[in-house]
C-alpha cells in the first residue's frame, strides 16, 4: 500500500498557479524529496498534503485516510517539521520537546532519549531563542518526532544552515526511514537529495517534471562526461585520437576531453600515465534541471 | 509499523499548554512589567502621594497663653487635637523661625481679644487648612458666647465631616481603577502577543497538525490569563491593604467573578488586535491604543465627576468603565453584590461580539 497517494492537486493564489495538478505516490518506508527552487510550489504541495491547506482541486490520502478535512486519527500517525521554527516562546529545548511529547500522550522519558538523539542533550536547559539555527533545527525535527509517527514531512529542514550544519544534520536524517517510516522533505539543495532522497520530484513552476531516483534521472539525461587532466598532461590531437573522445577542449584549468564512454578514455590515459590532475564529471541533478526546463538552476 | 501514541487526553494536553504558556508568560520581562510592575508603581505613586495628604497633622506652636484654644469645649477640643499636633512655647521669635524654616506649619498667639496666626504660603494645602480650620473654631467660639450671653441657642450650627472617612480616600479609589487597568493590560496584550507570535512562528499551524482541539488551545490560553488577572488582584489587594490602609466593603469577592469576565473581554480585544496587526509589535501596540485611552476615560487614574457630561455619557460605551464601576461598588462602595451583575452581563456582552469580530478577521497564516 502506498503510504501517500497524491491526485491532482490545484492551488491558485489569485493569478499564481502555485501547484498545478501535482499526483505523486510515496511508498511506505520510501524517503522520497521534492527538489525545486524558491518559489516552486514544495511548501504549498507539502501543506496541502499535511492537511494544512485545502486543496482547489485534487485529493491527497496518508495512510489511505484523506487529509483534508482535518482528521483526528490520522494526525498522531503523522510527524511535521515546518519551514519557520515553530516553538513555544521562552521555554527551554527540553520543556519544548516535553509540552510536544504531552500533546502526543507521549512519556516524558521518551522525549528525553530524542533530544540526546539529536544531539542536544547538553543544549536542554537553554532556550530555544538561544540555540543556533542548526540546533533549533535538531530540535524542531525532534519534535517532529517524538510520538514515532508513521510518516514525516520535512519542510526545508537545512534551509538557512552553514555548509557544516547541513552536512551534520544530514547524518540525523539519513536514518530516519531505517524502520519503515516514510518521510517527505522538501529542499532546494540538489546535494542535499541526491545524497538522502531514494527518489527525487523535481518541481518547477507549481508541476513536477520528473519523479525517480537521482541516479536514474542523471542516466536518463545521457549526458556526456567531462574529463579533465592537467595542462599539458596530454596533446590535443593525442587526445583527439583517443577512441570514443567527442571533443577536447583547453581550458585554464587544463584539457577537457567529452566523452559518453569515461571509463574506455581513462583507462587509455592511464596506459599511456597521462592521468596527472584527473577529474572526472559526470551528470548532475543540475543538469537534469536544466535539461527539463532550459534554464539554469538558482536556489 | 505501528504507532506507540495516541491521542492525548485532552486534560493533559490542557496542563502541558497551559504551564507552557504561563512559563513563557513569567520570562517574558516585558509582559511581567506591564502586568504587575507597571500598573504596581502607579499604585505606590497615587496611594503614597493622596495618604500623605490627607493624614498627616498641622504642626501647631502656641505662643504664651491663648485662651480660646485652652478653653474649647469637649467636642471642640478633641476635633482640635485631630488637626494639630501643638506644641507650646514662649518665646514668638524662635516659633516664628520654627514657621519659617517649615518645622513648623503655623505659630499663634492671642493678643487682646484677637487670634493671630503665622504661617507660610509654601505649604498651600496646609495654610488653607489651618486658615479655615482656626476661623471656624473662632466663629464657634464667638457663636458659643453669643449664646450664652443671650441665652438664645442660635439657628444655625456647623460640623464639619471629612468626606474621606465616609466613602472614599485616595487609595480606596485609585486600587479598583488601576486593578482595572492592569488586568486590560495583561490580558489584551497577553492575547494580541500570543496570536500574532505564534502565526509568526507557524506554531499554530504545528499545533493544528497535533491532535489537540483548537478548543483546548483557546481554554489553556483563557486558563493562564485568567491565572495571571487573579494574580494581579491578589498581589493589589495585598499591598494595597498593607501598605496603604486599603479596606475592602462586605460583598468585595464579587469583584472576583467581575474580573474574570472582564478579562474575557479584553483578551477579545487583544484577539482583535493580534488578529488586524501583521507584526507581534504591531499588535501590542495595537492593543495598547485601546486600551491606553480607555484607561484615562474610564476613571482608572481619576474621577470622572468633573469631567463634562458628554464624556461621562462617552465612557459607557469603554468595557473597561463598566469593570471599573463594578469593582468601585463591591470592593469599597460596599455595595451588595447584585450591584455587579449589570456591568458583568455588558462585559460579557462586550467579549462576545468582539471575539465574533475578531473571528472573522482570523488568519491561520500571516501571509
Amino acid at each position: 500500500m502506498a503510504a501517500i497517494e497524491v491526485l491532482d492537486l490545484t492551488k491558485t493564489y489569485g493569478e499564481l498557479q502555485a501547484v498545478d495538478a501535482v499526483s505523486l505516490e510515496v511508498a511506505e518506508g520510501e524517503f522520497v524529496g521534492i527538489l525545486g527552487p524558491n518559489g516552486a510550489g514544495k511548501t504549498t504541495l507539502l501543506e496541502m498534503v499535511e492537511g494544512l491547506r485545502r486543496p482547489d482541486a485534487g485529493t491527497a490520502t496518508v495512510l489511505g485516510l484523506p487529509v483534508w478535512p482535518r482528521n483526528a486519527d490520522l494526525l498522531p500517525r503523522m510527524g511535521v517539521q515546518l519551514q519557520a521554527s515553530a516553538f513555544f516562546e521562552r521555554l527551554t529545548a527540553r520543556e519544548q520537546l516535553h509540552t510536544f511529547a504531552s500533546l502526543y500522550a507521549v512519556p516524558s522519558a521518551t522525549a528525553d532519549e530524542w533530544l540526546e538523539r539529536v544531539g542536544l542533550d547538553d543544549k536542554a536547559g537553554t532556550r530555544v531563542e538561544d540555540l543556533s539555527g542548526g540546533q533549533a533545527q535538531r530540535l524542531s525535527i525532534a519534535c517532529a518526532l517524538v510520538h514515532d509517527p508513521d510518516v514525516v514531512f520535512l519542510d526545508e529542514p537545512t534551509a538557512a544552515l552553514d555548509p557544516q550544519a547541513r552536512r551534520n544534520l544530514w547524518d540525523l536524517l539519513s536514518g530516519l526511514n531505517n524502520s519503515g517510516r516514510t518521510v517527505v522533505l522538501t529542499t532546494h539543495y540538489m546535494d542535499e537529495a541526491e545524497v538522502l532522497c531514494d527518489r527525487v520530484a523535481i518541481m518547477d513552476s507549481g508541476r513536477i517534471l520528473q519523479v525517480d531516483s537521482p541516479a536514474a534521472l542523471i542516466r536518463r539525461l545521457d549526458a556526456p562526461a567531462r574529463i579533465t587532466v592537467a595542462p599539458g598532461a596530454v596533446g590535443l590531437e593525442e587526445a583527439r585520437g583517443i577512441a570514443a573522445v567527442d571533443d577536447v577542449q583547453e581550458s585554464v584549468d587544463g584539457v577537457v576531453l567529452t566523452t559518453r564512454d569515461p571509463a574506455h578514455v581513462v583507462a587509455r590515459l592511464a596506459e599511456r600515465d597521462q592521468l596527472d590532475g584527473v577529474r572526472v564529471q559526470t551528470g548532475t541533478l543540475e543538469d537534469v534541471f536544466l535539461d527539463l526546463t532550459g534554464r539554469e538552476y538558482r536556489a | 509499523m505501528s504507532s506507540t501514541s495516541g491521542r492525548p487526553s485532552s486534560r493533559s494536553a490542557f496542563v502541558a499548554l497551559s504551564v507552557a504558556i504561563f512559563k513563557g508568560f513569567l520570562r517574558d520581562k516585558g509582559a511581567v512589567f506591564f502586568a504587575l510592575v507597571f500598573p504596581l508603581m502607579f499604585l505606590v505613586l497615587f496611594g503614597g502621594i493622596f495618604s500623605d495628604q490627607d493624614q498627616s497633622k498641622v504642626d501647631l506652636i502656641q505662643v504664651g497663653d491663648v485662651a480660646l484654644v485652652d478653653d474649647l469645649p469637649e467636642g471642640a477640643a478633641e476635633a482640635f487635637a485631630d488637626t494639630f499636633e501643638v506644641t507650646t512655647s514662649d518665646d514668638l521669635a524662635d516659633a516664628l523661625e520654627q514657621v519659617r524654616k517649615g518645622d513648623a506649619d503655623v505659630a499663634i498667639e492671642q493678643r487682646g481679644d484677637e487670634l493671630v496666626a503665622h504661617y507660610t504660603q509654601t505649604e498651600q494645602v496646609k495654610s488653607a487648612i489651618t486658615q479655615g480650620t482656626l476661623r471656624a473654631f473662632v466663629d464657634a467660639t464667638n457663636v458659643a458666647q453669643l449664646a450664652a450671653q443671650t441665652g438664645e441657642q442660635p439657628a444655625y450650627s456647623f460640623e464639619a465631616v471629612s468626606v474621606e472617612d465616609d466613602s472614599l480616600t485616595a487609595i480606596q479609589f485609585v486600587t479598583p481603577g488601576l486593578l482595572g487597568w492592569a488586568v486590560a493590560m495583561s490580558a489584551s496584550f497577553g492575547a494580541a502577543a500570543t496570536l500574532q507570535g505564534w502565526r509568526q512562528s507557524k506554531l499554530l499551524r504545528r499545533l493544528q497538525l497535533s491532535p489537540v482541539s483548537t478548543s483546548t488551545m483557546v481554554g489553556a490560553r483563557v486558563a493562564v490569563t485568567i491565572a495571571v488577572a487573579l494574580i494581579q488582584m491578589a498581589i493589589f489587594l495585598g499591598l494595597g491593604s498593607v501598605a496603604f490602609g486599603l479596606t475592602l466593603s462586605g460583598s468585595w469577592w464579587m469583584a472576583i467573578p467581575t474580573l474574570v469576565v472582564g478579562t474575557l473581554c479584553f483578551m477579545a480585544i487583544g484577539l482583535l488586535a493580534g488578529a488586524i496587526a501583521k507584526t507581534t509589535e504591531g499588535a501590542v501596540n495595537m492593543a495598547n491604543f485601546f486600551v491606553l485611552p480607555m484607561a484615562f476615560l474610564s476613571g482608572s487614574f481619576f474621577p470622572l465627576d468633573a469631567a463634562p457630561a458628554w464624556l461621562r455619557a462617552f465612557s459607557n460605551v469603554l468595557p473597561l468603565k463598566h469593570l471599573n464601576e463594578a469593582m468601585l461598588d463591591v470592593m469599597v462602595r460596599g455595595e451588595g453584590p447584585s450591584a455587579a451583575l449589570v456591568p458583568i452581563a455588558v462585559l460579557a456582552a462586550f467579549a462576545i461580539v468582539v471575539t465574533a469580530v475578531a473571528a472573522r478577521l482570523f488568519r491561520w497564516d500571516t501571509a
